[in-house]
């Protein structure tokens, strides 16, 4: 597998403060990777990183084989990217912001023209060409956003938290555009807060105060022995009513940690209290679970906040 | 060269669009220095006429009479009040009913007839200093010349001054303060809307995005720079017309040097206008900054004070403000009749510091875009 975005130990700081701490992976051609953490922790400063806006520290970036420290400008002719804020001008219509940004990629003329009905056709906005950018909905506005980021055919784009606002049919839309240009082999890279959003990723990366602390596939980190500490069991508790049942779960000896999904109890229990815990819920049907993709950041997390204390 | 301003067509084709697009810009960049301009041209005249003088004779003899005719005749003093007592003059200048006080004491005649020297008290209001100094030098003059016309048989004076006042021979004020106006107007406008058209792209997000194409910082500077450029000139042509056509103040130079020494000083406000928004990141800061480069501009510039009667230090600071050598082409070329060849220097030092401001610009740029 030759990696179209790699990391090699990245470490970015600014000052005192290490924004990216040593942080490596590698994403192959046409993979969906989603990249998760708190806001702070270092996701959007890894992605100016590698579009080559900032000069890493230590370490060193790769993108399509091109070197991040030395072929920034050659970069950013092959990465598209879009962030929550979009950058569209909202005064200049649909197909002025296109053409705009068509413009900076230096594609002119036909080629220009070609392309532009390619990105109009493959995100459906054809119909809202002369109307602004500031009457579109939150979800044409993206749609118009995603547009100009791959006016120039990049093989790479980089998603800041695209769909942060949208409704979820314009979500799903935006993810149904995803799945069909990374089957052309366009590269992803994609950060997100949703946590549905993530389990569509082909793998996850999850970054926490600057530190990369999970990678893989949604199954490999839901069996990952840190999310699944030895001795312990994730069990779902089903109770008529879970809201004022989940303090009382809490306080039973041997419970970790507990939280509400839905009508159920999601809870990390020690396996020599699971008896107890039945014992003292006698209505409540519990059986056992895999963790979700949450339930491995909550652990992970928590075992970090713990390990520093 | 072509990588050096990398991006630059396309943002200026779109800067124009904004410009057309937000009719608010174009009316605040168009009309409102015009709006400026009747204000302060109609508003600024230093010429001092008629001062409201109080008068206390204590002669009321002929010869008193006839000295304070030779004020009356000297258009600046009008005698509209006279005081009865010596309180009463303190009183009408106190409350500002009267700019001077001319006070002529009793033995006046008679000091004037035995060949002694008789003293008439000027009175002056020092709290505007035009009027002050006005007051005092047609007053020493008036009685110098009253003096001489006594003591020299027939009346006869030997010297006669004859000032003529060259390229502004009335010595009308618009002629003097309308070419440094155009100056600050043109100032104001054009470093405002740049600096907040890349602060508002700041704002918005759009800057962001920029960073990651392949767009050069200069082609962005220089892409934003033409549109507003245009945008000022335009303006510049419109505030010559009016200050020709309303003020009437004559244009003695070449127009077409007047329009071309203007594009070193625009490019150089432009400049300091990238400079500010590169400073500010929000547009409410922006509109601080720019509006802190008028005061400087205005008050060191030579616009109203002679920089040669500055403090060292503040000749210093007026070498380095923009305005003071565009006022100098300004002057030069409407007042005087002078042109490149003598002002060429003025220019050269304005292309200089804007492609300075505009380096400073894009290295800032360069910099932020790293954090």
């Amino acid at each position: 597998m030759t990696a179209v975005i790699a990391a090699d130990r990245l470490t970015i700081r600014f000052g005192s403060f290490t924004a990216v701490n040593d942080v490596s992976f590698a994403i192959a051609k046409g993979e969906v990777f989603g990249f998760l953490g708190p806001n702070g922790s270092g996701k959007t400063t890894i992605i100016k990183a590698l579009c080559g806006l900032l000069v890493p520290t230590q370490g060193t970036g790769r993108i399509l084989g091109m070197d991040i420290r030395k072929d920034a400008a050659e970069i950013k002719r092959h990465v598209g990217y879009m962030s929550q804020k979009f950058g569209l001008y909202e005064d200049l219509t649909v197909a002025e912001n296109i053409e705009f940004y068509a413009g900076v990629y230096g594609i002119r003329g036909s080629a220009a023209e070609q392309r532009k009905q390619e990105v109009l056709a493959l995100t459906g906005i054809e119909h809202y060409l002369k109307r602004r950018a500031s009457q579109l909905s939150g979800g044409w506005k993206q749609r118009l956003a995603l547009a100009c980021a791959i006016i120039h055919s990049p093989e790479v784009v980089f998603l800041d938290e695209p769909t942060a606002g949208i409704d979820p049919v314009a979500r799903r839309a935006l993810w149904d555009l995803i799945f069909r240009l990374s089957a052309q082999g366009v590269t992803f890279f994609v950060t997100t807060h949703y946590m549905d959003e993530a389990e569509r990723c082909g793998r996850v990366g999850y970054i926490y105060l600057s530190k990369l602390v999970a990678l893989g596939t949604v199954a490999e980190l839901q069996r990952l022995p840190e999310a699944n500490p030895a001795g312990t069991l994730r069990i779902q508790i089903e109770t008529s009513n879970p809201s004022t049942m989940l303090d009382p779960v809490r306080r039973i000896p041997g419970v970790r940690e507990a939280t509400i999904f839905g009508r159920a109890i999601h809870a990390l229990v020690d396996e020599t209290h699971v008896a107890s815990l039945r014992s003292e819920l006698p209505g409540a049907q519990v059986r056992s679970i895999q963790p979700s993709l949450e339930d491995v950041f909550v652990t992970l997390t928590y075992r970090i906040m713990e390990a520093q204390r | 060269m072509k990588h050096l301003f990398y991006g630059l067509i396309p943002v200026c084709r779109k800067e124009f669009l904004h410009i057309v697009r937000d009719s608010g810009t174009l009316v605040f960049a168009l009309l409102l220095p015009m709006l400026q301009l009747f204000l302060f041209g109609f508003a600024v005249d230093t010429n001092v006429r008629q001062i409201p003088t109080v008068v206390f004779d204590e002669s009321h003899t002929q010869e008193s009479r006839q000295l304070l005719q030779s004020f009356a005749n000297s258009d600046v003093f009008q005698l509209n009040s006279a005081a009865v007592s010596k309180e009463q003059m303190y009183e009408a200048m106190r409350s500002g009913k009267a700019g001077v006080g001319i006070r002529v004491p009793y033995d006046y005649a008679r000091l004037l007839q035995d060949g002694t020297t008789a003293t008439v008290l000027v009175l002056v209001d020092g709290s505007d200093s035009t009027v002050a100094g006005q007051a005092v030098s047609t007053s020493t003059g008036v009685t110098l010349k009253e003096s001489l016309a006594r003591v020299l048989p027939g009346g006869r004076i030997p010297i006669e001054v004859r000032p003529s006042v060259l390229y502004n021979p009335a010595t009308r004020s618009a002629n003097f303060f309308v070419p440094g106006l155009v100056a600050i107007l043109l100032q104001v406008m054009t470093i405002l809307l740049i600096a907040l058209s890349l602060v508002r792209e700041r704002e918005r997000g759009t800057l962001e995005q920029l960073t990651m194409t392949p767009v050069a910082p200069l082609g962005l500077m220089v892409g934003k720079m033409i549109p507003y450029g245009v945008l000022a000139f335009f303006e510049l042509c419109a505030i010559l017309f009016v200050m020709r056509v309303v003020f009437l103040v004559p244009i003695r130079g070449s127009v077409i040097e007047l329009l071309a020494m203007s594009l070193p000083f625009l490019l150089t406000v432009l400049g300091l206008g990238l400079v500010i928004s590169t400073k500010a990141r929000t547009q409410a800061e922006a509109f601080q900054l720019s509006m802190g480069t008028i005061l400087p501009s205005v008050f060191l510039s030579g616009y109203i004070f002679l920089i040669e009667n500055m403090p060292p230090i503040f000749q210093a600071i007026a070498h380095v403000i923009p305005a003071t050598y565009y006022i100098r082409i300004l002057r030069g070329i409407i007042l005087r009749g002078a042109g490149l060849r003598e002002l060429w220097l003025n220019a050269a030092v304005l292309t200089l510091m804007g492609c300075g401001a505009i380096l400073l610009a894009a290295r800032q740029f360069v910099r932020q875009r790293m954090t």
